[in-house]
């Protein structure tokens, strides 16, 4: 089987109005398991959004090519082979919690007695069989954000892009949302790519952690952590040594002189 | 990823363009298709009137402009006034609130005749008012909002300086309404040239664009009719023009 | 809520009084400084009772007999108006749509066209009313009423147009990627996203097109003159002022239902919609 996602020599450049290009990534190269959960870390500016862009065919690259299960980002992208999530949860303020999981497979003609039961199904998945007929405006952040990934899961993508989709919640609904997501994405077996400002937050949910350095954006180093397979990872986890240790080693990735990058949490 | 700003060039050809096609085709379909005058005049006989007798044209359009101009400042004045007092004094705003809404909706016009009525049928004033009514209702209701529009983190910000009632108006209320009153303005100017000019349809003394325009349409000179259109969409373009101005000055020093 | 509508009424109460008491009490020539007409004359000519204009309403039209009462005549006359305002707005609402959605899918059409439009609502198209009239008399098939409707047309599709742009160009960037990430073509990107997202540009752009068309009719009517509509009415009523002063009251009150019926419409529309509006209230 081929690889989930392969990044060959990828640069993106962007033109300005004056001024010379900035250059956002520079010859970058990844590959990602099928199953595997991978973070991309590093300051702001380090390119890890746009590379996650680049996956998903939202944008294109400037030279370098971006395979996902052996096809072009675009061919995937039109296959739907996989599901994403953003930072802004994106629901549809006029649409139901029901609704906007189902608008994927409504989008792609899924029939509506298949559509109804694969909603139930996901809206379980995440805790929110109760709120199916809310609307979003009625929910709490971390709420919305569950129907997102659930809206995410909805087509059983065997990859999932994630850009910071716990950015915006707090610390607590952030660490419950971190033990779901490992719990979902090994369960249905999704290949991950995941975004993120947070050390912890990267070592709790990856098999393998890719440190980014800005200016142009470049893979510093990967970060390989060996805190075994995802369901077997839960919140006694959190205050393993071993978690530290593989916190440490990221965190000494991040910055080699010892200064905090701007924009990276250590928390 | 448009950071780039577009030149002026880039955005003028394409209305340019667009604006010298359609008066190509204008001219052309209506020589070519002998289209009769009645229905539509070429550019081209509207051009040689208003060379013919641009004094006339002139005067007709400085006529309308000083009655929607005069109604404008009028209904101005009276609504940024009456909009103070309306978001300092609660039921004052609550009693007018139905007024308001119906000045904003009715057509304004039809108090033309019962306007000359009131104020005598041989002088510009029932023009101006009329002008100054349908300038009001924009103007008060973008100004009601602005003063309302304090951002909760801003009077927080003056409370915790325990800054006074009036200080607190000068530095936040004020600036924050200055941009609302000015689009507000912006919308009126139109309002107000609309109104002084459909005014004259109803009466009045005959010296107007909108008197003008319907004697020559009366008398089946339509290119000349045509002409003095051609001094109205002038006359709306230098309103617009001036307020958009004004806008734009007063968002910058805000 | 019952407080504030106590006081809305207590302020149309209020504007009757004042009426009553400057009529009352100011001079019959009008306040002047110098020659210049600040408040109205007081005579009964220019300022009738408020109970005269009410009284008036339930006498006939006119001292021919067989003729309705005045307020059965007026509702008539708003009736034609409206259904010719109808009409304008609902031609207005079409060609809107449509030249909307082409600025959106053809930027350069919105380059070429949006200024045209924009510039048009600046300048008094108004002016143009006069001119449609022969077309009644010497177009085969053309009445006069289509006329005024189409001056009404014009005058709606303008806020309307530029309305639509803006609410299908307001979903947010992250909805947008969303739906290029399913690789929903433009149609659904169109019903699914971005024609949601409009509404609440929409129902602003619907009532002040609402509100242009009744302007239009009323004018177009008085300009055209078009019979049996409540812009004829105005017109007639003044002109028989002289001995029957309460008269152009009526044909006024009636443009004043007709321009609060064209909005109220839109806000039946607008509860109609008003799923598409949560974030609104919520926001």
């Amino acid at each position: 089987m081929s690889d989930a996602v392969a990044i060959a020599g990828v640069t993106r450049t962007f033109a300005t109005g004056r001024g010379p290009a900035v250059t956002a990534l520079q010859d970058v190269s990844l590959t990602v398991a099928p199953g595997e959960f991978v973070s991309l870390i590093g300051p702001s500016g380090c390119g890890k959004s746009t590379l996650l862009r680049l996956i998903a065919d939202l944008d294109q690259p400037t030279s370098g090519i971006v395979s996902v299960f052996g096809k072009s980002a675009r061919q995937a992208r039109l296959d739907q082979d996989y599901g994403i999530a953003f930072q802004q949860a994106g629901l549809l303020p006029w649409r139901t919690v029901a609704a906007n999981v189902e608008l994927p497979l409504d989008l792609h003609r899924v029939p509506a007695a298949e559509r109804r039961a694969r909603v139930a199904e996901l809206l379980d998945f995440v805790g929110l069989a109760d709120f199916a007929g809310s609307y979003p405006d009625q929910l709490s952040g971390g709420m919305q954000q569950r129907v997102a990934i659930a809206r995410a899961f909805a087509e059983k993508p065997s990859l999932l892009l994630m850009d910071e989709p716990f950015g915006a919640l707090d610390e607590m609904t952030r660490e419950r949302m971190q033990t779901e997501l490992v719990r979902l994405s090994a369960e249905t077996g999704a290949a991950v790519v995941f975004v993120t400002h947070s050390i912890p937050e990267a070592v709790f949910l990856s098999d393998r952690v890719v440190v980014m350095s800005p200016r142009p954006g470049r893979i510093r180093e990967i970060v390989p952590i060996g805190l075994g397979p995802g369901r077997e990872r839960g919140e006694a986890l959190r205050e393993n040594p071993a978690f530290y240790a593989a916190v440490t080693a990221v965190r000494e990735a991040l910055h080699g002189d010892g200064a905090v990058p701007v924009g990276v949490e250590n928390r | 990823m448009r950071a780039r700003i577009a030149s002026p060039l880039a955005v003028a050809w394409p209305p340019v363009a667009l604006a010298v096609v359609a008066v190509a085709i204008w001219q052309g379909v209506v020589v070519l298709g002998k289209v009769p005058e009645f229905l539509l005049p070429a550019p081209g006989a509207i051009l040689g009137d208003l060379l013919a007798h641009p004094g006339l044209i002139g005067s007709a359009t400085l006529v309308t402009g000083l009655n929607g101009l005069v109604g404008l400042v009028v209904g101005a004045v009276v609504a940024v006034v009456l909009a103070a007092v309306a978001a300092a004094v609660r039921f004052f705003d609550r009693m007018s609130a139905p007024i308001v809404a119906a000045v904003a909706v009715v057509p304004i016009v039809s108090l033309a005749p019962v306007c000359y009525t009131m104020f005598g049928a041989a002088s510009q004033q029932p023009r101006q008012y009329i002008a100054a009514v349908a300038a009001f209702a924009p103007v008060f209701l973008t100004t009601l909002r602005g003063l309302r529009q304090v951002r909760p983190v801003h009077r927080d910000l003056m409370t915790a300086y325990a800054a006074s009632g009036w200080q607190a108006t000068r530095t936040v209320t004020l600036p924050g309404a200055l941009p609302y009153l000015f689009s507000g303005l912006n919308v009126a100017s139109s309002l107000a040239v609309i109104s002084a000019l459909v005014t004259e349809y109803f009466g009045g003394p005959r010296d107007g664009l909108g008197s003008l325009i319907t004697s020559a349409a009366a008398t089946s000179n339509y290119a000349t009719a045509w002409a003095y259109v051609f001094g109205a969409i002038v006359l709306g373009l230098v309103f617009y023009l001036v307020t958009l101005a004004l806008e734009w000055f007063a968002s910058r020093r805000a | 809520m019952t407080r504030r509508v106590l006081l809305a009424f207590a302020g149309v109460l209020l504007l009757g009084a004042v009426w009553e008491l400057y009529k009352d009490l100011g001079p019959a020539t009008g306040v002047k400084v110098g020659e210049l007409a600040i408040l109205p004359r007081t005579t009964d000519l220019a300022m009738p009772h408020l109970w005269t204009i009410l009284d008036r309403l339930g006498q006939p039209v006119s001292s021919l007999p067989g003729s309705l009462p005045l307020v059965v005549a007026v509702l008539q006359a708003c009736l034609v108006t409206l259904g010719i305002a109808g009409a304008g707005w609902g031609l207005g609402v079409v060609f809107g749509f449509l030249l909307a959605l082409l600025m959106q899918a053809v930027s350069l059409a919105e380059r070429a066209v949006l200024p045209f439009v924009i510039l048009s609502q600046t300048v008094p198209v108004i002016a143009l009313a006069p001119l449609v009239v022969g077309w009644g008399a010497q177009l085969p098939a053309w009445q006069e009423w289509m006329s005024v409707s189409l001056i009404a047309a014009y005058l709606a599709f303008c806020p309307i147009a530029v309305g639509v742009l803006r609410g299908l160009k307001s979903a947010e960037a992250t909805q947008l990627e969303l739906l290029h990430s399913y690789a929903a073509g433009w149609w659904s990107t169109l019903t699914r996203l971005r024609l949601p997202a409009s509404v609440a540009y929409l129902l602003p752009a619907l009532r002040l097109g609402a509100s242009s068309a009744v302007v239009g009719a009323v004018v177009g009517e008085v300009s055209t003159g078009t019979e049996g509509g409540i812009g004829r009415a105005i017109v007639e009523y003044a002109q028989a002022s002289g001995g029957d002063p309460a008269k152009p009251w009526a044909a006024i009150l009636g443009a004043v239902a007709i321009g609060l019926v064209a909005v109220g419409v839109v806000a039946l529309l607008g509860i109609a919609l008003r799923r598409f509006r949560r974030w609104e209230v919520a926001a």
